[in-house]
């Protein structure tokens, strides 16, 4: 039995940010449910490392950095005419706001923010998604619904994403183009395990989840490949939450 | 001279902590502000003021404010 209407077969899908976490696991997925996958990142090896787990064939790798002035133009002008593109690469820096500033604002808004819009426009402009197209961002529960300490750029960020998500679906609804997001609440990678959080900090979170444990990234994954297939074809402008049950209490 | 400056950087990140508490011995963990919070201002403090990016665990190796003051060195 053939029956499968969450397919991504015939379709070519790009995915930003799929040297590591999330954005790994999703180009997986993809190609696994059928989908030519194009992955970006800005380190070379770990891209390496996802695109020799990537199943099937045809599959295309982009190197490209959205905190250079030439990371959104490095993917666009490499690509082909495309069905779907999932915006994952993002960064954290957590600090407690008295310490914020301009340079941390810009870092974190461009790379969680202004790259993935610029690059979902000049994909669109460029007529290079087709019909019936569909693009995912993977923003936060951060933002719209919580935040954490420390969290007021990266949550400023990605309730940006989710305003943005709200327009771009109104403005693309006519080409046929969808918009959606999915907020996930944490999940299990090494995006935060980089300093200034402890392994015992991330522990005692943990114990807040009523589901009683962190997501894992294809538990992400699977909710993205809903949205890229025809299966959610009628869909646009949601914000998909993915938490454990996190936000519920 | 050094080690109270830093010990005055690390009591500003505190409100209502008499300042009296805060000196170079003093085990950070049993001020009553003590959180994860103020963890995070200090490491904040030291990336603004010293140039020096510690981390999280480096917080939690150190009992005292000198012992952190200690790890600063270390790496300048």
């Amino acid at each position: 039995m053939n029956y499968n209407p969450f397919s991504l077969a015939g379709k070519t899908i790009l995915v930003t940010g799929a040297s590591s976490g999330i954005g790994k696991a999703i180009a997986i997925e993809c190609s696994k449910m059928g989908a030519k996958t194009i992955i970006s990142g800005r380190k070379k090896e770990r891209l390496d490392d996802t695109f020799s787990l990537l199943q099937g064939e045809g599959h295309k790798l982009i190197l490209a950095d959205f905190q250079e002035e030439e990371g959104v133009n490095s993917i666009v002008n490499n690509l082909e005419t495309i069905d779907g593109v999932v915006h994952c690469a993002g960064i954290a820096k957590p600090l407690p706001f008295q310490f914020i500033n301009d340079s941390v604002l810009s870092e974190v808004l461009k790379v969680n923010f202004m790259a993935p819009a610029l690059l979902s426009q000049q994909i669109v402009k460029g007529k290079k998604l087709n019909r019936n197209g569909s693009i995912v961002f993977i923003s936060s529960i951060s933002g719209i619904l919580c935040s954490f300490v420390g969290g007021a750029v990266y949550s400023a960020s990605k309730g940006a994403i989710n305003g943005l998500v709200k327009g771009m679906a109104l403005d693309l609804a006519p080409k046929g183009i969808r918009v959606n997001s999915i907020l996930p609440g944490m999940i299990d990678t090494n995006f935060l395990k980089d300093g200034i959080i402890t392994q015992e900090q991330l522990d005692q979170d943990k114990k807040r989840y009523p589901l009683g444990r962190y997501g894992r990234p294809e538990e992400v994954a699977y909710a993205v490949t809903y949205l890229l297939s025809d299966a959610s074809i009628w869909m646009t402008g949601s914000n998909i939450v993915i938490d454990g049950g996190y936000t519920l209490i | 001279m050094e080690l109270d400056n830093f010990v005055k950087n690390f009591a500003d990140q505190f409100e209502e902590t008499d300042l009296q508490l805060v000196h170079a011995g003093t085990k950070f963990r049993d001020l009553e502000e003590w959180s994860s919070l103020a963890a995070m201002s200090i490491i904040a403090m030291v990336d603004e003021a010293y140039k020096i990016k510690l981390t999280g665990d480096d917080i939690r190796k150190s009992n005292t404010i000198e012992d952190i003051f200690n790890v600063i060195i270390s790496r300048k």
